[in-house]
């Protein structure tokens, strides 16, 4: 790949972070799966083919990175200790979105972290996850739905 | 959709920042870059491990010089807001009148031939001096080639710093610069003072 790095972190660094906090909750996690994928971005950058999908290319990573990070979290948990507390982050009352899709069952937190703000087709989605496709369809359409419900009182908000 | 699940500009800026540092550690980065504000308008510099390697002005268009040092250089390039402290330290005292050469390490890798003959030898024009294209093409001791000393300076990938601005022509009008005539004459009136 020939286009400047830098370009790629203005452009797609937003969609990175929001597939990395609806897998992770937003905090510190999300912040390193976001530092990993950049970093193996960039590892990567100089042989990767010219007419690769940049954004598409950066969300699969960011999954999985996040997924490692997930995997790392569970093995460092103590049972019995208390929930750890919200996370929060410098983006004011927009939070409470984040807090909401990391309340969410995992498949359709995933389902809507890699299609809905990854951008990524079902089918791709589904080979990520796992699960046929319409599962993923189903899944990411009621991960949206139950966002819907929990915000239906702010009018207009959710399409 | 995802104007519902907001990013702030300040998350990304210090996620931004870490990557620079952590990428420069690891080994990742072939090019940090930084603007900064000056009189003649925001520039661009770049560096690499050896030193600086570019000043761009804002109307070469700060996206077609990134392309171009992917293309010449390293696509493995990172914005680095704190980096390159030592040339912005520098060129801000230039800016001030406090500081009439630079002593930075300078990398000149874009530079090839006779174009880099005469860019190593502006620096010899002193602060406040100027040459006509025809005396440094003398100078650097190819008197006929006045017309590649003016493609040379032209094509000076470290403007200002590699004092190109000091070099007019002999009926003693300014010639071109890459970074428009205002900012040519506002660099000769500053050293002037």
């Amino acid at each position: 790949m020939k286009q400047p790095f830098q370009i790629a972190v203005e452009r797609h660094g937003a969609t990175v972070l929001r597939v990395c906090r609806a897998t992770l909750g937003a905090g510190p996690d999300a912040d390193d799966a976001w530092s990993e994928t950049f970093l193996a971005a960039l590892r990567a950058w100089p042989e990767l083919d010219e007419f690769t999908n940049v954004e598409a290319w950066l969300v699969r990573v960011a999954y999985r990175k996040a997924i490692d990070l997930a995997r790392a979290r569970a093995r460092r948990a103590v049972p019995l200790d208390p929930l750890p507390e919200a996370p929060t982050t410098d983006d004011g009352d927009a939070f409470f979105w984040w807090d909401a899709v990391a309340a969410l069952p995992e498949r359709q937190r995933l389902a809507v972290a890699c299609h809905y703000l990854g951008g990524l087709p079902h089918a791709e989605t589904a080979e990520l996850i796992g699960g046929s496709p319409a599962a993923v369809r189903r899944a990411a359409a009621d991960g949206i739905a139950a966002l819907r419900r929990r915000f239906d009182s702010i009018e207009g908000i959710l399409p | 959709m995802t104007d519902l699940f907001p990013i702030s500009d300040s998350s990304l800026a210090e996620l931004r920042g870490r990557l620079a540092t952590e990428a420069a550690s690891a080994g990742l980065l072939d090019l940090t870059v930084r603007t900064v504000d000056s009189p003649v308008g925001p520039l661009l510099l770049a560096s690499t491990g050896s030193g600086l390697v570019r000043v761009a002005f804002e109307r070469e268009g700060f996206d077609a010089v990134l392309q171009s040092l992917a293309d010449r250089v390293s696509p493995r390039i990172l914005e680095a807001p704190s980096g390159l402290d030592d040339a912005a330290r520098e060129l801000d005292e230039y800016f001030d009148g406090c500081r009439t050469s630079f002593d930075l390490p300078v990398d000149h890798a874009l530079s090839a031939g006779f174009r880099a003959r005469v860019q190593a030898f502006l620096p010899h024009i002193a602060y406040g001096r100027t040459l006509t294209y025809k005396e440094v093409a003398e100078r650097v001791g190819n008197p006929n080639a006045v017309r590649a000393v003016g493609t040379a300076c032209a094509t000076n990938p470290l403007p200002i710093v590699v004092p190109c601005h000091r070099v007019l022509r002999s009926d003693g009008a300014l010639g071109g610069y890459l970074g428009g005539l205002d900012a040519k004459r506002t660099l000769l009136d500053l050293e002037s003072r």
